[in-house]
């Protein structure tokens, strides 16, 4: 069934939007990631207007992560202090992270940076999961059953303006999730995602907080940070597809309920791999993108804006 | 500069034919509503003769239809140290989203070059590119690029010999707009010729516009974004509470 999009100004397959809707849902709610890092590039590769694409998304993750979040507040595994923490400063960072996006626009390197970005932190953030999940595994082969003590004294615990964080058993300063939840911001704005890649490494490695509160916390800061995205592209680019979104996220509420039930069926350290293996399949795809020739040297685009 | 007109116009303007083209359309708007997938226009009409039938000339028909002119711009991608990047672009002034020609025969055997440079019959001169940067030494190579994609996509079309002109008096092509249209009006254009000359033109304008939930959705996010925003946000909220409550009901 085909139907037209009236922002995107195209027409696309509702079952095929639908489909890919359930399947970046299910990613969402297992990992705890909004999926944007995987649906913005397949949306452009079935014709959507990559303006239109990164905006609509983050419309998306709004719902698919909402879905989530009432998954995991009933299990109680969101950490509603630190997610507050953390989208302070998100928000913080979305704003600024708007204002760099244009002047990069300026520049008229955007399309470039926001690739390079791409592959940098997806390359990084793979590789690093990756290889701790593999230790983590073998680990537990070899000594099962064997304690082995997670919290560790680093120069976190060194900081001021310590915060009792009861839902991940932590006590540490606020100014490493601020500063995570800026970073995170400036990131989302620029690369139109929500961050949850980013995000959940970082709460597990720097912040040190244990893997199951991660998914949940990480998507209700998401909530709010791509909310916040999704107005303002509505308000200042007009490039919102509503249709588009409802499809995607029709498909990506179900997807993420059912992916939150197979993430608490999974083991902490097996769900870690997996999302590893995806985030490098991602980066492996757009470093090919850069490295390779393409196809086609010469591209369109609309002039005056965007 | 009006005597210069009348004297261009004389010399230069269609003479006064024997005979004359009438067109008409299967439809003179095109509605885009949801389902919208893209649109077959029938453009059809006959040849009025003030005299005989010349046997010996044959006549031909040419229908072209020109969608919205737009600004656009081409970008080229180049290898700088080992990565493809965008680094020479070119501004084209004016670029219909849209053009089709049809025809009865091949395009040169039925129209000079001459002619096909003055009703700018041809793919090539529908696109308006001045001030192409100065370090850019090939910005053909950039109109070359752009044709080339929006023929991929279905927006150019050269379609020779799919007009039809029976006993000199009837014609008929159907025209088949894609489902990427964009809106506005579209200009079809329907030229008699004859003795590789045109000897009749008419023309008729079809409006694209979006209708119903895509044109309300369409007005709303442009006029009044913010209500916009906050309404996509709202649909998502709801849609994901609906879902979790769903499930949650499902399993008892």
């Amino acid at each position: 069934m085909q139907i037209y999009l009236p922002i995107a100004e195209v027409s696309v397959n509702a079952f095929l939007l639908l489909g890919l809707g359930g399947l970046v849902g299910i990613l969402s709610g297992m990992f705890g990631v909004g999926g944007g890092f995987l649906m913005t590039p397949l949306l452009f590769f079935i014709g959507i207007p990559p303006a239109v694409a990164v905006a609509t998304e983050a419309n998306q993750i709004v719902a698919s992560s909402f879905s989530g979040v009432l998954a995991h507040l009933r299990r109680k595994t969101v950490d509603l202090k630190m997610g507050t923490v953390l989208l302070t400063g998100g928000l913080f960072g979305a704003a600024v992270g708007v204002q760099v996006f244009a002047m990069l626009r300026e520049m008229g390197q955007v399309d470039l940076l926001v690739k390079l970005s791409y592959v940098v932190f997806l390359g990084i953030i793979g590789t690093l999961m990756f290889v701790e999940s593999l230790n983590a595994i073998r680990k537990a082969r070899k000594a099962a059953g064997a304690y082995t003590p997670r919290k560790k004294h680093t120069w976190i615990h060194a900081l001021p303006f310590k915060m009792k964080f009861r839902t991940s058993g932590l006590y540490i300063s606020v100014i490493p999730p601020l500063l995570i939840g800026v970073a995170v911001g400036v990131l989302a704005a620029i690369m139109g995602v929500g961050g949850g890649f980013i995000m959940v490494p970082a709460m597990i490695y720097i912040l040190g907080m244990p893997t199951k509160v991660v998914v949940g916390t990480s998507l209700f800061q998401i909530i709010f940070v791509t909310g916040f995205t999704t107005l303002m592209h509505a308000t200042t680019n007009f490039t919102v597809d509503m249709p588009l979104a409802v499809l995607l996220l029709i498909g990506g509420v179900i997807g993420a309920q059912i992916g939150a039930r197979i993430g608490v069926k999974m083991k902490a350290e097996q769900l870690r791999i997996l999302l590893a293996i995806m985030v490098l399949a991602v980066c492996g795809k757009l470093a090919m993108d850069l490295l390779l020739q393409p196809g086609e040297l010469y591209s369109l685009g609309a002039s005056g804006h965007v | 500069m009006i005597r210069a007109l009348i004297i261009f116009l004389t010399v230069f303007g269609p003479p006064a034919a024997a005979q004359e083209v009438v067109a008409a359309l299967s439809q003179n708007r095109v509605s885009i509503t949801a389902s919208f997938d893209g649109s077959e226009i029938l453009v059809f009409g006959a040849v009025k003769h003030d005299k005989p039938v010349d046997e010996t000339m044959p006549l031909d028909v040419i229908v072209t239809i020109t969608g919205p002119k737009q600004p656009i711009i081409v970008r080229r991608k180049e290898r700088v140290a080992g990565i493809w990047i965008n680094t020479d672009a070119v501004d084209v002034d004016e670029a219909p989203s849209f053009y089709s020609i049809s025809t009865t025969r091949p395009l040169a055997e039925i129209l000079s070059d001459l002619e096909i440079l003055r009703y700018k019959i041809s793919i090539n001169r529908t696109i308006r590119s001045v001030g192409a940067p100065q370090d850019i030494m090939d910005p053909g190579n950039f109109t070359d690029a752009l044709i080339r994609i929006r023929t991929k996509n279905g927006l150019y079309q050269l379609r020779e010999n799919t007009a039809f002109l029976a006993e000199d008096t009837l014609f008929r092509t159907n025209v088949a707009l894609p489902s990427n249209l964009v809106e506005g009006s579209y200009t079809a254009n329907i030229y008699l010729t004859r003795d590789r000359k045109v000897i009749s033109t008419s023309q008729s304008v079809i409006n694209v516009q979006k209708v119903g939930l895509e044109r309300w959705i369409y007005s709303l996010a442009h006029e009044r974004p913010l209500i916009y925003g906050i309404l996509s946000l709202a649909i998502a909220i709801a849609a994901g509470w609906t879902a979790s409550a769903v499930f949650r009901y499902l399993r008892g």
